[in-house]
């Protein structure tokens, strides 16, 4: 069968008719920024803050990083801002977040603070585990953000766990579980799928799709490249979504949201997006070329497009931009200050938190 | 203020690299993101970006300068409306890290200064006291597993059974016998074939603060499941600086069966045993059995309780009480001696309950202990009564290498040398996978025959 007869598979064309209106469904990876609804003021304030928080936060973070504050493996996020953003501002309270270790972006999206996550990446008390957990393995009970998980793929039966406790209490809570284009070829993701809709469970599976699976492109890694399509087999609708426009991001949150608090379980959400950086801090991204890069950067820039909106539409001067970039770099140089002077954690803490 | 550019380690590894090119140069205009040099590390040539929006003030490094240090100042960058003056006529010495920089506060302190804290001592209570006249019931271990869940699912809604054929089917191998028609689907819940998927289910569930009990139809193919069990389960406490962890029980039979093979054949309690933040619980008696299960439900870690086939349909005495719970970490006496002291734990004790009656018959009085739980391990009880005999042999059925046993025996020889009459002997399974032919199926395990042998050996006799 040829990949895009996939397409008409039963749970897959329902959920995609209801979903064309606000987001791309096409099989195409190409971005056509079609079929979005407009932001209006206030929301594109809020994406363009809080996506430019997760940007400075992250070039702060490779720096820090470069000067031998942060340790071992550190995996940034710029470039993907969007998706975060995007879920977040179609999230509820309670609703559960889980992602792997490129997760700093989701941290700071669930509201986690900014001192208490590079102080995490530093090692020291004030982060948010107390340093014993570092850039990977990060979690805040208070904002429903379950990890930071370094296996490739572990968080995804994770998440359909906690989406299993959302059923089992009866609340109206989703589970939102991110995942990569790599981990999307693991074993336990369509175990979880398998679960989640025979049970069904309410849970968002997100696959970030940002071309590379550390070095390895999509096209040689994976038979069906459309991740959107990954859960036919188990009748479970999938959506496609320019992944590079918070707009699309939020009108495809909200369409899924929906569809799990209204009992009809899980759905995936294939968020089309870019790393600009390499894997992790080691990585000099050799496998693809900078033209590559340059034209995500200069043609599809999350941020970048918030912004121009903001000015086209007389909603921010470029004087008000600046103050927000300032605030933005005051809050981020902060948490720099605090990760970098904060002491490393006591020597006792070695032998607690393994047993309660 | 200028904005000083130093050299960034690229790799966790790095200490310095060639500063191969510059793709600014001064007076430039840079934003964040700009690539300004190209530098060489150990494994590859890596960019390097502006994070400071400015205009390059100086260039402090040549092109093409090898061993330039990681903090190295490279370059100078100049805020809006800054004059290249502000820059101080610093020499572009290599700079130390920061004080506060972990490798630098390391590479301060002498070598012998870095102390580790003691491990903290762990206090476990002792059974409880069974009241004088209390009725004791015969039953099977199978029964007496069933009713420590009927028991808890009873006393805390957050309990729930998960796992292959436990509802419908009754259990594979009986365990859940009547649960589904006491409390229903939702808590008793079939899974498809899929240990790896709903390990993971229960441990996010755990995590979200339920109290899942996972039944693995056998052990065997828990392996599928392992990273769940130890990547997730034991370590996210730990990881989350104790915001979070997984109350949850991982249960089924472990060990041989009979005559299943290789695959199906297989102790794990000395895999499980090794990882921190994991409990493992190894009964043999149906009273313990039924009172460690119910700990190990309750108990807020995750808990990894090892049964076995065997002893399923073995019968023994259980007290009559409405709420039985025995302290998981705390070994059983199960007969005093003088003699030698026997170690063993699980279906074990079945040789060693013989060998000692064997023992007994020959004039050596034997102590047996029963370890129940083998992490974490009550080696305080095996040091007692090491000191009393001096004489030790454990037996398990596992594997000898790394065995339960080899550790039971360097902990003694390290903590209790002085006392020991005899070089520790341990009996164990034979150092092959589980043979299907009667024959070599007998003789790949341990027999009373060869405790008995290793005891008379460890009194010279």
């Amino acid at each position: 069968m040829a990949p895009t007869k996939t397409a008409s598979v039963s749970g897959r064309k329902s959920a995609a008719k209801s979903a064309n209106r606000t987001a791309t469904k096409t099989t195409s990876k190409e971005f056509t920024g079609k079929n979005t609804p407009e932001f209006g003021k206030e929301q594109d304030l809020h994406a363009y803050r809080e996506m430019l928080l997760i940007r400075r936060f992250e070039e702060k973070a490779g720096q820090l990083y470069g000067m031998g504050f942060i340790g071992g493996f550190c995996h940034l996020y710029i470039g993907q801002e969007a998706v975060v953003i995007g879920m977040q501002m179609a999230q509820q309270e309670g609703d559960q977040v889980i992602t792997a270790y490129r997760d700093h972006g989701h941290m700071l999206a669930t509201g986690m603070t900014a001192r208490g996550v590079m102080a995490e990446l530093t090692g020291r008390q004030g982060g948010y585990s107390r340093g014993k957990g570092g850039s990977m393995h990060m979690f805040s009970k208070e904002k429903h953000f379950y990890g930071g998980h370094g296996i490739v793929g572990a968080q995804v039966s994770l998440g359909t766990g906690l989406a299993f406790a959302n059923s089992y209490r009866g609340n109206d809570s989703v589970s939102v579980a991110y995942f990569g284009d790599g981990a999307a070829n693991q074993g336990q993701v369509y175990e979880s799928f398998n679960m989640a809709a025979l049970w069904k469970l309410p849970i968002v599976y997100i696959v970030e799709n940002n071309r590379y699976a550390m070095g390895t492109s999509t096209a040689r890694a994976t038979a069906q490249s459309n991740y959107s399509l990954r859960g036919s087999g188990f009748g479970i609708p999938g959506i496609q979504v320019d992944g590079m426009d918070v707009r699309a991001v939020k009108a495809a949150a909200d369409e899924a949201l929906e569809h799990c608090r209204s009992g009809k379980g899980p759905i995936i959400l294939e968020m089309l997006t870019y790393r600009y950086r390499g894997h992790s801090m080691s990585d000099p991204a050799k496998y693809r070329s900078k033209d590559e890069v340059q034209k995500m950067r200069s043609e599809h820039d999350p941020i970048e497009q918030v912004r121009l909106r903001l000015i086209e539409n007389g909603w921010a001067s470029e004087d008000e931009l600046k103050a927000i970039d300032k605030d933005i770099r005051d809050v981020v140089t902060d948490s720099a200050d605090f990760a970098q002077n904060d002491p490393e954690p006591d020597a006792s803490e070695l032998y607690t938190d393994i047993l309660l | 203020m200028p904005i000083d550019i130093l050299m960034p380690a690229l790799s966790p590894t790095m200490e310095e690299g060639t500063l191969s090119k510059w793709l600014k140069k001064e007076g430039d205009k840079v934003t964040s993101g700009d690539v300004i040099a190209e530098i060489e590390t150990d494994k590859a040539t890596m960019e390097v970006e502006a994070v400071d929006e400015g205009v390059i003030g100086k260039l402090l490094i040549e092109a093409g300068t090898e061993n330039v240090k990681v903090n190295t100042k490279i370059a100078v960058l100049l805020a809006e409306g800054e004059s290249a003056d502000a820059i101080s006529a610093d020499a572009p010495k290599p700079q130390a890290p920061k004080a506060e920089a972990p490798v630098a506060a390391e590479e301060a302190k002498p070598a012998a200064a870095a102390s580790v804290p003691a491990q903290p001592k762990v206090e476990v209570t002792s059974d409880p006291d069974i009241p004088a006249g209390t009725e004791m019931v015969t039953m099977t271990v199978r029964e007496a597993l069933r009713d420590a869940m009927a028991e808890e699912m009873r006393r805390d809604g957050d309990v729930f059974v998960m796992g292959e054929e436990v509802a419908e089917y009754q259990g594979a191998y009986k365990i859940t016998q009547g649960l589904l028609q006491e409390f229903g689907p939702r808590r008793v819940v079939d899974t498809p074939i899929t240990e790896h998927g709903f390990a993971g289910v229960g441990v996010g569930a755990a995590m979200a603060g339920l109290k899942p009990i996972v039944e693995f139809m056998t052990f065997n193919f828990a392996m599928q499941a392992i990273d769940q069990i130890i990547n997730s389960a034991a370590k996210t406490l730990y990881m989350s600086g104790g915001q979070m962890g997984a109350p949850i029980v991982f249960r089924g039979p472990n060990g041989a069966a009979a005559r299943v093979g290789a695959q199906h054949s297989q102790d794990f309690s000395s895999w499980y045993s090794q990882i921190p933040g994991l409990k493992v619980v190894m009964p043999y008696t149906a009273a313990d059995a039924k009172g460690l299960l119910k700990a190990a439900i309750r108990d807020p870690n995750p808990v990894v309780f090892l049964e076995n086939e065997i002893l399923y349909g073995q019968h023994f005495e259980v007290p009559k009480l409405d709420d039985f719970v025995l302290p998981i970490g705390k070994a059983r006496i199960h007969k005093k001696g003088t003699d030698a002291t026997i170690v063993s734990f699980g279906i074990g004790m079945t040789y060693a309950v013989k060998a000692v009656e064997e023992l007994t018959k020959e004039g050596i009085d034997v102590e047996l202990i029963d370890l129940r739980t083998i992490r974490p391990m009550d080696l305080p009880t095996v040091i007692e009564s090491v000191k009393k005999t001096g004489r030790l042999v454990t037996v398990e059925e596992g594997y000898p290498q790394n065995s339960v046993g080899t550790e039971i025996a360097t902990r003694v020889m390290q903590q209790a040398f002085d006392y020991l009459d005899a070089p520790v002997l341990t009996v164990a399974g034979k150092d092959v996978p589980m043979p299907y032919a009667a024959n070599l199926e007998k003789l790949a395990l341990p027999n009373v025959g060869e405790v008995v042998q290793a005891v008379k050996t460890v009194c010279y006799k």
